[in-house]
């Protein structure tokens, strides 16, 4: 098994011979099928190109054949690893395109619902990324805690994964029996994980080793080329879309954005640590005080949004996602578009990865934190 | 039994035994080895490893063994026939071969060098050409790099940790395994206590020797350039990865051997220092142990679902006893039959709490990076191994020239020496990575 | 469980709130003139971008509830491009309280440099297009762009005929790069200085843009069936 790799050497005008190396589309590494070729000169990459499509579905285009609600379950699909946050985008956006909101009740529930999805989003990136770099352990224990968030979500509308969990109008299902305190039992075992986890790799002088200095971005980089998320706020730039244009009951409660100065591995590392702390102190808030009162707002059985566009975006764990619907009067959408955040961060991975050694390649396509799912749609 | 072998031969058939039984028993203990390793791993991960196959997966190694017989062998088109087929037979010979001068009890030796150490050493270097010639015959360029990568660890922490042997030899003041035993019997410690620096540079070397974590970068699976094992499949895999093993419950050895007091039980020497008083209840812990262990597996036979697991659960619980009632049989047999077995019993209890720190280690750690890991070797490891070295033979002099007491000058000289440590780390933790971040256009 | 999807009516578990739906989002078609006494009826939390921050005054172009589909737009931010650009500033509009301006394809690259620039929008958001293909000129090339300092959003439209190009931005927001990649390979526009300008999401050989309206995805899978596997596709 050779992980698919073949060579081609050019030799340049100097006379030094690079070398092509190809990585994947099957790698155990690259998070899914993409395609990494890498021009290398010894051990350094001199450049890189990612090749992507291999999952490519057609999302957007079946959306223009499903109604409104027929294509919710589709956007699950795409950041599969987070599909609560994907399916709060496009409810939102959508009631944004009717002029509607949610009641203040389905608001909360699907705060606290996507809050715990970004920490579920988040510990499955640190246990493959520690996992990538050699951790063996990590992998275990985030997939542990990773367990207890998806058993809420099978309780509370019966699916872990593509969950599906949210209605346009709100929601349509009622929280059940014991979700307070489920989540009240999540977020205090949590507190001390976070910290378990870190005690394992944050000033290990060997994962210290291969992250610090490693795929730097700067800011001005990372603005340029519409880098969004933890990448973003790990090379400075505090903004977070739920303070910058609140969405959901966001603004109801008090967390930080975390950010850090340098922009390399390590310090995106930190930052989606801190996130997932920051996640549990707004689920905590919001689990304390959910408001009583209907879950589902007037929306109609048809949806037929008067005609125009809108665009929508929210902080998924991954960046900014954003949804472009155009309607046309119809019940099905006339155009709708993705503003995918790891499609975007990916195109990053060719700034990043200049100048370093091929042993951090790996560690770099980790830190940018895709899912092929919604590289490719 | 004398008279009836012949004079001539007499003297080969002791050893011959003993090389008997070490080859048959030593795949065997390796893949128990494994298990244990994957029981470990399992359990530092919040999970159970291997149960189906046998009670509590005691029986994994032996159905690995039987599938990896079995499997189909597959050379690469283009390979080095010749080469292909010698170079995991290179890796095996030199391994098995280095038991040779590897004292396992004071009765259980193949053969007594009188520089039995240097040639374990020598033994375990040439294990090396095992696995360049295995990336040359692979015919595949990443399993070429792997290898010379691999080759290149190897050589540079060999050289670490034969200096961090020096350290301890210094002390023992002989090459022969028995004579170093003998001389931390004398001196009344283990080396271990006396230069606790030695001992890491060699757990360290020892760790990129065997091409562990977190040292593993020629062999993990997530990089880009995979190990010089790649093309080897089956059978032929099974003989590097016995090797491998078996270079590890070496280096254990040596470990053991050279620090930890060989087949010395704790406190060997307690009615010398204190006469009247005695710690001879240690004497009464192999059997203990054993019979812990049995009834451990009684207790835990009836719980297995199945009915053969039982049983089997129930013969590993016999075997236990049956060893438990070897040992307290030898405190009652002469002296020399319970030294030997005795012996043995605490030379394998130090190996495995030895490789249980090598497991400790893999599951803890990331991996180095590879210029990462050879700055570590060589811009750490061998200029503290080097300095260990000088300031143990100061604490010597300080001792038999000056007449200090031995526990003052070497814990002078170790404090000192931990002092240039701490100075190496910082000079190595000064970022030292010459990556930029490029400013040319996307 | 829980949630039995038999229950018709997922029944409020705290007594009903009297003050229930009136006030939010009631009707599928924008509350005309339901209750909310003030012209921006949604909360505004849940509003990100409102364009109009960007001008002091509140736009005034926005009669009270606001109507289905756009509505004209003329604040400060609309006023400094047209005196700028003149004629290729064709139309000013705000949707769902977001601001569109619509440009002329041509001047595409100017109008960016100068929102990047001088209006401090430093990051493209998205680039893509739609196909109205009853149009003369079908394509509508959508860039939405964000201002960091402003946090405010913008969108800029350009109409596009069918074989025209239109002026890439990946030297003014490099990750137009891959965007417009993508929009070439679903609809087949051109981006003139484009460095690289391939397919991106599927693979180099094929033929066709499907995001555009007249490709077929049923007519593309039985035609693809016939022709590799030789049978009638059962779709």
């Amino acid at each position: 098994m050779t992980n698919g790799q073949t060579t081609e050497i050019t030799t340049t005008v100097l006379g030094a011979d690079e070398i092509i190396l190809n990585m994947g589309p099957q790698h155990p590494s690259t998070h899914g099928v993409l395609r990494v070729k890498l021009k290398l000169d010894g051990e350094r990459v001199v450049d890189s190109e990612c090749i992507i499509g291999y999952l490519h579905r057609g999302v957007e285009k079946i959306a223009e054949h499903r109604s409104y609600q027929q294509f919710a379950p589709y956007v699950d699909r795409m950041d599969y690893v987070a599909a609560v946050s994907n399916g709060l985008g496009y409810c939102e956006a959508v009631e944004k395109l009717l002029g509607t909101e949610a009641p203040p009740r389905a608001k909360v529930v699907r705060t606290i619902l996507t809050e715990l999805q970004r920490i579920a989003s988040h510990l499955l990136w640190l246990g493959t990324h520690a996992l990538d770099i050699g951790a063996l352990t990590p992998v275990f224990y985030c997939f542990r805690e990773r367990e207890e968030i998806l058993k809420i979500f099978e309780k509370y509308c019966g699916a872990r994964l593509t969950t599906h969990a949210f209605r346009i109008g709100g929601l349509q299902y009622e929280t059940y029996d014991g979700f307070e305190e489920d989540v009240k039992r999540f977020c205090n075992d949590f507190e001390h994980r976070v910290d378990e986890y870190e005690t394992l790799l944050t000033e290990n002088r060997i994962w210290v080793g291969r992250t610090k200095g490693v795929g730097i971005i700067t800011a001005a980089d990372a603005i340029a080329l519409g880098v969004t998320g933890p990448v973003l706020r790990g090379s400075g730039v505090k903004w977070d879309l739920r303070k910058a244009m609140p969405y959901a009951a966001y603004d109801q409660y008090e967390f930080d954005i975390p950010t850090r100065p340098t922009g390399d591995t390590y310090d995106r590392y930190i930052v989606r640590m801190e996130e997932m702390r920051q996640s549990r102190r707004i689920c905590l808030q919001a689990i304390e005080n959910i408001p009583s009162g209907p879950i589902l707002g007037k929306v109609g059985k048809v949806l037929k949004p008067p005609p125009g566009e809108v665009y929508h975006s929210i902080e998924a764990p991954k960046g900014e996602l954003g949804y472009y619907i155009v309607s046309d009067g119809t019940t099905q959408p006339y155009r709708l578009r993705v503003r995918p955040p790891s499609f975007i961060n990916l195109q990053a991975f060719r700034k990043m990865a200049q100048g370093a050694l091929v042993a951090d390649v790996v560690a770099i396509i980790g830190t940018i934190d895709i899912v092929l799912g919604e590289v490719d749609r | 039994m004398g008279h009836l072998i012949p004079s001539s031969i007499a003297p080969y058939v002791l050893p011959v035994v003993y090389a008997v039984v070490i080859v048959a028993v030593l795949p065997l203990l390796a893949g128990y080895i494994v298990l244990l390793e994957r029981k470990v791993m399992a359990d530092m991960q919040a999970r159970l490893g291997p149960m189906r196959v046998g009670p509590h997966g005691l029986l994994q190694p032996i159905a690995d063994a039987v599938k990896l017989l079995l499997k189909e062998d597959i050379i690469p088109a283009n390979a080095d026939k010749l080469m292909f087929w010698m170079a995991p037979l290179v890796s095996v010979t030199m391994a098995l071969l280095a038991y040779a001068a590897l004292p396992i009890g004071p009765a259980f030796q193949i053969a007594d060098l009188n520089v039995g150490l240097l040639f374990i050493l020598g033994i375990s270097s040439l294990g090396i050409y095992g696995i360049v010639l295995g990336g040359w015959a692979s015919n595949s360029h990443y399993s070429l790099l792997g290898a010379l990568r691999s080759a290149a660890q190897l050589v540079s922490y060999e050289t670490a940790a034969g200096l961090g042997l020096v350290s301890a030899l210094l002390l023992a003041g002989s090459l022969s395994m028995k004579e170093i035993v003998q001389a931390q019997y004398d001196q009344g410690t283990w080396f271990i206590f006396s230069v606790p620096i030695g001992f890491f540079i060699y757990m360290v070397g020892s760790i990129a020797e065997t091409n562990r974590a977190p040292f593993d970068l020629p062999e993990a699976e997530s990089e880009l350039v995979a190990g010089y094992m790649t093309e080897y499949s089956g059978f032929r895999w099974s003989l590097y990865f016995l090797a491998e093993y078996a270079n590890m419950i070496i280096v254990a050895g040596i470990a053991t051997t050279l620090f930890l007091g060989g087949w010395l039980r704790p406190f060997a020497r307690w009615h010398d220092h204190f006469p009247g008083t005695s710690l001879e209840f240690f004497d009464v812990i192999p059997s203990l142990v054993f019979l812990g262990a049995a009834a451990y597996c009684f207790y835990l036979a009836p719980k297995q679902p199945v009915q053969i697991q039982k049983i089997v659960m129930a013969a590993f619980g016999a075997a236990c006893l049956l060893l438990a009632g070897a040992m307290a049989a030898a405190l009652f047999a002469s002296p020399a039959v319970m030294a030997g077995i005795h012996g043995a019993f605490w030379f394998m209890a130090k190996v495995v709490a030895y490789l249980y720190a090598f497991l400790w280690f893999r599951f803890t750690f990331p991996r180095y990076r590879f210029d990462q890991l050879m700055r570590l070797g060589w811009r750490f490891l061998i200029p503290l191994a080097l300095v260990n070295v000088i300031d143990v033979g100061i604490a010597i002099i300080l001792r038999q020239e000056l007449g200090w007491s031995p526990f003052w000058a070497m814990l002078l000289m170790t404090l000192i020496t931990l002092g240039v440590a701490m100075w190496l780390a910082s000079e190595g933790s000064k970022p030292a990575s010459t990556l930029q971040p490029a400013d040319t256009e996307i | 469980m829980a949630n039995d999807p038999s229950e018709k009516t997922p029944a409020p578990k705290p007594p009903a709130d009297p003050s229930k739906p009136a006030a939010e989002g009631a009707a599928p078609t924008p509350p005309t003139s339901a209750t909310p006494p003030k012209p921006a009826a949604p909360a505004k939390p849940a509003v990100p971008g409102a364009p109009a921050a960007a001008a002091p005054p509140k736009p005034p172009a926005a009669p009270p509830p606001p109507k289905e589909g756009p509505t004209p737009l003329d604040n400060e931010l609309v006023r400094r491009l047209k005196a700028r650009f003149g004629d290729a500033i064709k139309e000013a509009t705000q949707d769902r309280k977001q601001a569109i301006v619509l440009v002329d394809a041509d001047k595409l690259r100017e109008i960016s440099r100068y929102c990047r620039d001088e209006e401090k929008f430093d990051m493209l958001d998205d680039l893509t297009a739609v196909d109205w293909p009853k149009r003369e000129k079908r394509f509508d090339v959508v860039l939405i762009l964000y201002s960091f300092p402003k946090n405010e959003r913008l969108r800029l439209k350009a109409h596009l005929g069918e074989s025209e190009p239109v002026p890439s931005v990946c030297e003014i927001w490099p990750v137009a790069n891959w965007l417009e990649r993508e929009c070439y390979d679903m609809f087949g526009i051109v981006f003139e200085g484009h460095p690289d300008l391939k397919r991106i999401l599927l693979p180099d050989e094929w033929q066709g843009y499907p995001l555009r309206k007249d490709y077929d995805i049923l007519k593309q899978d039985t035609d693809w069936v016939r022709e590799n596997l030789g049978i009638e596709s059962g779709q």
